[in-house]
């Protein structure tokens, strides 16, 4: 009997589980799968059912001169920002990697720091710092500043991707007599690139999806795509605002898929 | 009373200082003190230019009978003192009152601690929100066929890659009273009238737990991939029922994940800004939106730096603690 009451529990638990998990994931993607279509809405109504199906909202996006200007500057400001990410963050984290560095249990939180500091404080300390320096509303500082909140994940998938680094490979080279450089070049940059890809493409998203800094220390010029999304949706929000959210999340998906590829190429380093 | 110098010194800097544009700055840090410090300046500047006086201490106390308060210029003094503590003490609803004591501000102009406050709550709700929701979804990612489980795992790696401001766009036009929610709802029959789901602490709490509950999911995932199911077998097999087993043998063993999941989530939120700004409403301020109106808009940069600097504090102190009790290293980020 008692048996049978525990048994009865445990089934009811398993469906308990599944339902919740079904609504909770549904929770996570509904959001997303409902906009996308709105944005082909021929009306300027966020609800189903839709009036009809129309392209003009892209339309808009695409002839827009300030969404031009957004798109290219949240192009620019990326790649930017993402190659200085990318050379300073692996740099340090070959730096850390070696057993000879001192204070690595306090440098190591402090690199990381920018990537749990709240963003505002971040946004306000690069106001302080840049105003004085003539950086506020210029594509340098927010390149600079976005450089800074990019680091932090290539220096963790570097560091990751050198925990299962061969030391032993460098040594062997430079005792066939191979230059600091070379051996770089040669042996250690082909073994860590999977890493330092990864971390360049969350670098790249990091600054792509950056909107807090931009606020604070861009100008008019300087109006990123997420930038021009918070305008539109404080001001007057129409259905273009919908094209633009449907593009990026493209844009994640390719992401995506190339961060994937490349954990299948070098396993077990990619976060999650 | 000052010296009859003194009032012939403030005479001529007030001047000086209109004429270089920073009367502006100098009546703001005032007003900080007393609200009608601004005015009672840019009246004396206004009376003071193009007049000649042999005795300023006369004259100014015609122009204005603060000039002859002493509190008036006591709260020059004051502000000339660098550097001060006034601004740490003012992001915690406190100031220094004419005697030097310090004393609590009164009630209807306290914001901060409140706001403090408020940042926490939200910040706990949502961690807690988030873990009742994503221990069972791990629990089932973990325990499924791999295949299966990937493909689940999509639904929480999309959305969770997906711009915030997209997710948070997303919300904001589906919460709105007209909206997907709110027609579904009726449609339903639910509801007579539209929901307010928006400009309210549900919007917030929506928005938040959306946007934060794959961090926690997937902390919690990672720990329980790695968990044998030997230990809650043997558990049975030695007599435990189920329920105990679980609880006693499984839990235990997450609690890495829980702790981490909770930790990163709570700490994101207590600095979270864009999502309260869009989907808050007029009591749901949360401190980062108090920062950036106090550095943007009224350009109160110390202000601003007091409130910042008690907002790391607090998390620096539970950045410190997860550090010291799992490493930092050992956070996965995706």
């Amino acid at each position: 009997m008692k048996t049978h009451y525990w048994s009865r529990l445990e089934r009811w638990s398993a469906r308990w589980v599944r339902w919740h998990t079904a609504l909770v994931l549904l929770f996570l993607v509904a959001p997303i799968l409902i906009i996308m279509p709105l944005s082909f809405n021929s009306t300027s109504y966020f609800s189903y059912p839709m009036t009809g199906v129309s392209l003009r909202w892209y339309e808009t996006v695409f002839t827009d001169g300030q969404w031009q200007r957004a798109f290219l500057n949240s192009l620019g400001i990326g790649f930017a920002s993402t190659l200085l990410a990318t050379v300073l963050g692996t740099l340090a984290a070959l730096g850390l990697s070696r057993a000879s560095f001192p204070w690595r249990g306090v440098v190591m939180p402090l690199l990381i720091s920018p990537m749990i500091t709240p963003i505002v404080v971040v946004a306000a300390g690069f106001y302080y710092v840049f105003a004085p320096l003539g950086l506020v509303d210029s594509y340098l500082g927010v390149i600079l500043a976005h450089a800074v909140l990019g680091t932090p994940f290539v220096v963790i998938t570097v560091c990751a991707a050198l925990q299962s680094f061969d030391h032993s490979l460098t040594r062997a080279a430079s005792g066939l007599g191979a230059r600091p450089w070379v051996n770089f070049r040669r042996v250690t940059l082909p073994l860590i690139a999977p890493g330092v890809a990864t971390g360049a493409v969350f670098a790249f998203a990091t600054s792509f999806d950056e909107v807090v800094v931009v606020l604070f220390i861009g100008g008019s010029e300087q109006r990123t795509v997420p930038r021009q999304m918070w305008n539109g949706i404080r001001d007057q929000i129409d259905p273009s605002i919908l094209a633009v959210a449907t593009l990026l999340i493209l844009v994640v998906l390719a992401l995506y898929a190339c961060t994937s590829w490349l954990s299948k190429r070098h396993s077990g380093e990619i976060p999650e | 009373m000052p010296e009859p110098q003194a009032y012939a010194a403030l005479a001529h800097s007030l001047v000086a200082a209109s004429a270089s544009d920073e009367l502006g700055s100098a009546a703001r840090r005032l007003n900080f003190y007393d609200p009608s410090m601004r005015s009672l300046l840019l009246k004396t500047v206004r009376k003071v230019k193009g007049r000649d006086s042999d005795d300023w201490s006369v004259t100014l106390p015609e122009i204005d009978r603060r000039w002859a308060d002493m509190e008036t210029w006591r709260v020059l003094k004051r502000a000339a003192q660098s550097p001060t503590a006034d601004y740490l003490l003012a992001a915690l609803d406190h100031r220094v009152d004419s005697t030097g004591a310090v004393v609590e501000m009164p009630r209807e102009e306290s914001i901060y601690l409140q706001a403090f406050l408020r940042t926490i709550g939200i910040s706990a709700s949502v961690t807690l929100i988030c873990l009742l929701l994503a221990y069972p979804v791990s629990w089932l990612l973990a325990n499924l066929p791999t295949e299966k489980s990937k493909r689940l795992m999509l639904l929480v790696i999309i959305p969770f890659w997906t711009s915030l401001l997209v997710r948070t766009t997303a919300w904001y036009v589906l919460l709105q009273p007209n909206g997907v929610v709110n027609s579904l709802l009726s449609g339903l029959g639910l509801v007579s009238q539209p929901l307010q789901l928006m400009f309210n602490r549900t919007g917030v709490l929506i928005g938040m737990t959306h946007i934060m509950l794959p961090f926690m999911i997937l902390a919690i995932y990672s720990v329980m991939k790695g968990i044998s199911p030997v230990y809650l077998r043997a558990a049975q097999s030695l007599g435990a029922k189920p329920l105990t087993a679980f609880v006693r043998t499984y839990i235990p063993q997450t609690l890495a994940g829980v702790g981490a999941g909770c930790f990163l989530v709570f700490v994101l939120s207590l600095g979270y800004y864009i999502t309260p700004a869009l989907l808050g409403g007029a009591g749901d301020e949360m401190i980062s939106q108090l920062i950036s109106v106090q550095t943007n808009q009224q350009l109160n940069w110390g202000l601003a730096g007091a409130l910042s600097t008690y907002l790391v504090i607090f998390t620096g102190f539970f950045y410190f603690v997860f550090n010291r009790l799992v490493g930092i290293d050992r956070l996965r980020f995706g």
